[in-house]
């Protein structure tokens, strides 16, 4: 059983980091990073059977890959903070000469990084890619990506959607983090994504949902849950639904802190919100 | 001079589908991905052997090459085919992103090149390719000259670690190079040796420039051929030696003049060797429909329009 308690503490710490790391280069982008602090902890914390001392090809491993990159600042904190690369490299975010690129990359060669993303709607097929390569390899371990809802409306979400079913890779996980944000607005007033359930159960995807998606043991369930529908012909796919700048409270609820940094006085609100568990970096 | 062979006109594509059938035998890493177009990439074969590494994607090629990103985690080697129109511009921000910033081991292998795919017309006829595909940081491009050359450049690219863009075409060219040559990455053959214009070409036009360069010999004109296989890396050291032997280039390439081989070879020119320097390619236009000979002649990537090139290019000496 997962010590709920000690992954709040993680979870609590993660969100400093990116709070810290985006107001130091007053850049990058918060909102969806905080929304999914519980899906990065459940997922590295708990739910992937994943090997710090990183390998490329990670062979018999979970694996996981991350199509929306911009909301980095999470994704760098829980590598960190999993054992991936030191912590106090999170001071480096996105200045010169990190490895911690405004959006993650191989390029530099961090830890943990397996493609670059940033450009968005590839990391499905990256994910199923990887999936292919592993049922290959007669490796039995899984796949898991994770993908915004406002990503959803690039097209090649919609090819890598029908390939996926059409070829029965069921041993990928692909979450979609439903906050109902993008940059412009709300994903209803930019471009309605219509019912999610349905346009994925229809080109044949299992799909299931996590009601809410910042209930740390919600993830968790959700994400075993996920794993016990793997190997079943279908791929499966998670709606989790999450609050975006979850955490902090003027940042949630809206789309204004999806790519914008807080100032000093915001950033000590914010961290006063999120007491100091692990340390800072 | 030396006297070139044709041992019989062959596609470029079937030389793709030859080396990829032996690399099937040979490398058990290799896997082979296709959006709908198994046939006229010449993979049958391949499939045919290796079902199980073998993966028809459908038409949707921006998710063929995303997969192929991911294919190589987990150590395979995609080969993706499809049309170089579709293997290039339809997909640059996958190939630039997945493939080529990732630095992943993914061969994109393209047919139909050029305006020599024929009566389909412009809307499948890329000359823009090499251009967009050597921006590319990292990337390797290859445009070889016969099925021969075609086969072993298949089988050579599995054994570079790297991204890498192999183009080759649909008609059928002169195969006159050797069954058994070595294929090496990044290095120029040189085909005849001559000291008044050195001669660079690249894809079928190596075989334009060789009949161009005996003609020229019958009017008293000695013409250094070079095959360019490799745009990218370009071997400059045997460009330079040409160049400081003749004193002129003539490049010669079934691509538009902007961003092809004969502006990699400027520019090795301008940066080391300053020598005059005429163009044989397509001159910033789009392709139409026609025979792969009308359409030679009339965009002027023939050896006649080699040898106008040449002529012209000496008097500028």
């Amino acid at each position: 059983m997962p010590n709920i308690q000690e992954l709040e503490k993680f979870a609590t710490q993660v969100r400093r980091d990116i709070l810290r790391q985006v107001h130091k280069v007053n850049s990058g982008h918060p909102g969806g990073s905080l929304g999914c602090t519980e899906f990065f902890t459940a997922l590295y914390k708990e739910v992937m059977d994943h090997n710090t001392d990183f390998d490329m090809d990670g062979k018999n491993e979970d694996l996981f890959f991350l199509s929306n990159g911009h909301i980095s600042p999470v994704f760098y904190s829980v590598l960190a903070r999993s054992g991936y690369f030191p912590v106090e490299e999170l001071n480096t975010f996105r200045l010169i000469d990190s490895r911690l690129q405004g959006h993650p990359t191989t390029h530099e060669g961090l830890p943990g990084i397996r493609i670059a993303s940033g450009s968005l709607g590839q990391g499905m097929s990256v994910a199923i890619g990887a999936a292919l390569s592993k049922k290959l390899n007669k490796d039995e371990k899984l796949v898991f990506s994770l993908h915004g809802d406002g990503e959803l409306q690039e097209g090649q979400n919609w090819e890598a959607i029908m390939y996926a079913a059409a070829n029965k890779v069921d041993n990928l996980i692909s979450t979609v983090d439903l906050n109902g944000q993008q940059i412009d607005g709300s994903t209803e007033t930019v471009l309605p994504l219509g019912n999610l359930r349905a346009k994925f159960e229809a080109f044949g995807w299992d799909v299931m949902e996590i009601a809410d998606g910042n209930d740390l043991k919600q993830v968790i369930d959700g994400l075993n849950e996920a794993k016990t529908r793997t190997g079943k012909g279908r791929p499966v796919c998670v709606l989790m639904h999450t609050v975006m700048g979850h955490g902090v409270d003027f940042m949630m609820h809206t789309h204004a802190w999806h790519g914008k940094a807080p100032n000093d006085e915001q950033l000590e609100t914010g961290l006063s919100q999120n007491p100091e568990t692990l340390g800072d970096y | 001079m030396k006297k070139y062979t044709d041992t019989g006109k062959k596609d470029t594509r079937s030389g793709f589908g030859a080396g990829l059938t032996e690399l099937g035998k040979s490398n058990e890493n290799v896997v082979a991905l296709c959006a709908d177009l198994t046939g006229s990439l010449k993979m049958d074969e391949f499939k045919a052997n290796h079902p199980e590494r073998f993966f028809q994607v459908g038409i949707a090629e921006a998710n063929m090459m995303g997969i192929a990103a991911g294919m190589t985690i987990g150590g395979k080697i995609p080969f993706t085919g499809t049309f170089a129109n579709f293997s290039t511009g339809r997909v640059y921000d996958q190939i630039r992103q997945s493939i080529a910033y990732s630095g992943k081991n993914v061969k994109i292998c393209a047919s139909h090149a050029g305006v020599t795919l024929g009566e389909d017309g412009a809307t499948h006829q890329i000359l823009e390719d090499l251009g967009l595909m050597k921006m590319l940081p990292g990337m390797t491009v290859i445009n070889p000259c016969d099925f021969n050359q075609t086969k072993a450049a298949t089988i050579a690219i599995a054994e570079h670690d790297g991204p890498v863009y192999l183009r080759f075409g649909r008609p059928k060219v002169a195969n006159f190079t050797p069954e058994d040559q070595k294929f090496e990455i990044g290095k120029a053959v040189q085909l005849q040796e001559g000291s008044d214009v050195t001669i660079i070409a690249t894809g079928h036009l190596v075989w334009e420039a060789l009949q161009a360069a005996e003609q020229l010999a019958e009017k008293g004109i000695s013409a250094d051929v070079l095959d360019i296989h490799t745009i990218k890396p370009l071997d400059e050291e045997a460009i330079l030696n040409s160049v400081k032997k003749t004193g002129c280039v003539v490049t010669a390439e079934e691509h538009n003049f902007l961003g092809g081989l004969g502006e990699s070879v400027s520019r090795t020119l301008a940066v080391n060797h300053p020598a005059p320097q005429e163009f044989v390619a397509t001159q910033d236009v789009f392709g139409e429909s026609g025979t792969p000979a009308q359409l030679m002649e009339k965009y002027g990537l023939n050896a006649d329009a080699i040898i106008k090139a040449t002529e012209k290019v000496i008097k500028r000496k």
